[in-house]
């Protein structure tokens, strides 16, 4: 395969105009259950979640740890293993040339589809290169099956994508442990799109580094998807890095959805009384005006409130709150809310 | 800067080495290089340390905790050098004057066991108690300060409490002895953005009620500007840049501290028609 023809492989993009959105996730449900002695204990990580992610665009997901955020993305991504498991609900993704139902296909063909189609930034770059293997063979490692193509061309393609993504190929010859931490995972990231997918999902993939490291690779990953066109889900608690990054941001609150809209409006005209805190509590240089932390303690997902799983922290909690679950309503370009504070919701 | 007789820590040109390779490749890291500030006795405050990773601000942190000696210069702690403090009964009393707190609340306790623990035996250690009772006492005592209470924490294993909670029990712990200084090794950086703030507002509250000096050790600019009354820049080892937090913080002068500045992401969004920062960003790079 001459270099020419090369090229074309790695920026063949596909040529009917897709309609669907990249991602449809539909009244999904995965609780962790388990059953001990007849004893069966359910935790509700993804509880009832509905979103579309669309073609080139980075989705970003926000809440605290135990909101279930890892789950849902693992639930996303076909990654689960029991005690996980999907209740009801489906993933269906639309690869341009392809489109999956996720949970419809047969465990072969969904590891077939992950890594070429749907790539996966995982946390902690350390942990995911293997330290006892050059970087080179950790590409071959994950990629090389999926390419589809002669190993000399494989690592000059390898190559190619580095260079695209301004890492020196010396980069391959090296052991984990000889890169800095924001090298490694900008390795990692190339790793993660050296196939071209159509689909990534980045979980947490700056939280470890410090300012000047996060935002060069923000920067990357913003350069990677604009450069491929592909979808990201990203998932941090950092709203500063939504802020900035994020075309569309949901926040997700002990297993629900809570707000979701355009991260523009999201952060100007918050609704959700949880938002407005996650917004209004974050210290900026040249303010030193008192801020609040949020009181209390994110509910335990084995047993969680009944009504707005929010209410026990929330300043403005009505009866109604505590009974009835607050469905996601639109407010509008693309704003949907779960609050009744917000919606009107009353008492039956 | 007051006399040395009123400095609660006076640290003076104080630098730490290493030598990494073999025999014949030995390479010289400086990672701390003649690293001088003073904390006064009388008007404890929040000094914030600043720095990327590997720019030697923990290895500054565990020569104040006397952890490490210094290769060059010296640590007073109440004008007594630290490696004077040779005997158990000495290194004691060091310790309960000068405590810490890390960086990963999940992996500064053992997941084995129930983290009153860490309490009891704190306070059997650096305080009087010694039955159940006056350590329980001694607990309560420590965590009403923080916002909690032992009947909430008293028999739960870590896995139990959230990140938020374990930090603040962490920092209970540090405050059973009655210290004088707490060093907080990068605190925040594992808590979630909304529980960040009420970490930062209880190191306020201490500094405010109880009168104990912060070493606050992070690199996080929002939040060292939120609270802290001094700072110094570090980079590579050496202090770039110090003075009050929010005069430098406002108005950084050396290269290394306006890249720190400029590379903290904002938490506003911009206007409509205009891009992203990381989008401007990029259109910025040249090449």
């Amino acid at each position: 395969m001459t270099l020419h023809q090369l090229n074309n492989h790695l920026n063949s993009v596909p040529e009917t105009a897709p309609t669907s959105p990249a991602l449809r996730v539909d009244g999904l449900k995965a609780y962790y259950q388990t059953r001990w002695f007849g004893i069966t204990r359910e935790v509700r990580a993804v509880d009832d979640i509905t979103l579309r992610i669309e073609h080139d665009e980075i989705y970003g997901i926000a809440g605290e740890s135990s909101s279930g955020k890892s789950s849902l993305i693992k639930t996303i991504a076909g990654a689960i293993r029991p005690p996980l498991n999907v209740v009801s609900g489906s993933v269906n993704f639309d690869f341009g040339t392809r489109k999956v139902d996720l949970y419809s296909l047969k465990p072969e063909e969904r590891t077939a589809i992950r890594w070429k189609h749907l790539a996966y930034i995982m946390q902690g770059s350390m942990s995911v290169l293997n330290p006892l293997r050059r970087v080179r063979q950790s590409f071959v490692d994950f990629a090389f099956r999926h390419m589809g193509l002669p190993m000399p061309a494989f690592l000059r393609a390898v190559e190619e994508h580095l260079l695209k993504l301004h890492l020196q190929p010396g980069v391959l010859d090296s052991y984990p442990h000889e890169l800095s931490g924001g090298m490694r995972q900008r390795v990692v990231i190339a790793l993660a799109t050296v196939c071209r997918p159509g689909f990534i999902i980045a979980d947490e993939p700056t939280t470890a580094l410090d300012v000047v490291v996060q935002k060069s690779v923000l920067t990357m990953i913003r350069e990677v998807q604009r450069e491929m066109r592909a979808s990201i889900l990203f998932v941090t608690h950092d709203m500063a890095v939504h802020a900035n990054l994020t075309d569309r941001l949901g926040i997700m609150y002990a297993g629900r959805l809570v707000e979701e809209g355009r991260t523009r409006d999201l952060f100007r005209n918050p609704r959700h009384p949880y938002t407005i805190h996650l917004i209004r509590s974050l210290p900026r240089i040249g303010d030193a005006e008192p801020r609040k932390g949020l009181e209390g303690t994110p509910p335990n997902l084995a047993d969680p409130p009944p009504g707005c799983r929010f209410h026990p922290r929330c300043p403005i909690a009505m009866d109604v709150c505590r009974v009835v679950v607050p469905p996601m309503q639109s407010l509008g370009g693309g704003h949907r809310v779960a609050c009744h504070a917000v919606t009107g919701g009353t008492v039956q | 800067m007051s006399g040395a007789d009123t400095a609660l820590l006076d640290v003076r040109g104080v630098s730490r080495s290493f030598w990494t390779g073999g025999l014949l490749s030995r390479r010289r890291i400086d990672a701390v290089k003649d690293v001088s500030f003073t904390l006064t006795d009388a008007r404890p405050e929040i000094f914030t340390i600043i720095g990327e990773s590997g720019s030697g601000k923990s290895t500054l942190a565990r020569m104040i905790l006397n952890g490490m000696t210094p290769t060059g210069g010296s640590i007073a702690f109440g004008g007594e050098d630290l490696t004077t403090i040779r005997k158990t009964r000495d290194r004691m009393r060091f310790m309960s004057r000068v405590q810490p707190i890390f960086q990963n609340p999940f992996e500064s306790f053992n997941p084995l066991s129930k983290v009153d623990r860490y309490l009891t035996m704190t306070a059997r250690n650096f305080t009087d108690a010694r039955s159940q009772a006056e350590t329980d006492a001694a607990s309560d005592r420590a965590l009403r300060k923080v916002g909690l209470s032992l009947a909430e924490v008293k028999d739960r294993f870590p896995h139990e409490l959230s990140g938020g909670q374990l930090q603040r029990i962490a920092i209970a712990r540090a405050l059973i002895p009655g210290p004088r200084l707490i060093v907080a090794d990068e605190p925040v950086s594992m808590v979630d953005a909304s529980l960040r703030v009420a970490i930062v507002n209880l190191f306020k509250d201490l500094r405010d009620e109880l009168k104990v000096s912060i070493i606050y050790i992070t690199h996080d600019l929002a939040t060292a500007y939120y609270i802290s009354d001094r700072i110094i820049i570090m980079q590579k080892g050496e202090v770039v840049e110090s003075g009050d937090a929010r005069a430098v913080l406002d108005n950084p002068q050396h290269p290394y501290s306006i890249l720190l500045k400029n590379s903290v992401l904002s938490p506003d969004v911009p206007d409509d028609d205009e891009p992203q920062t990381i989008e401007r960003d990029r259109a910025a790079r040249s090449y």
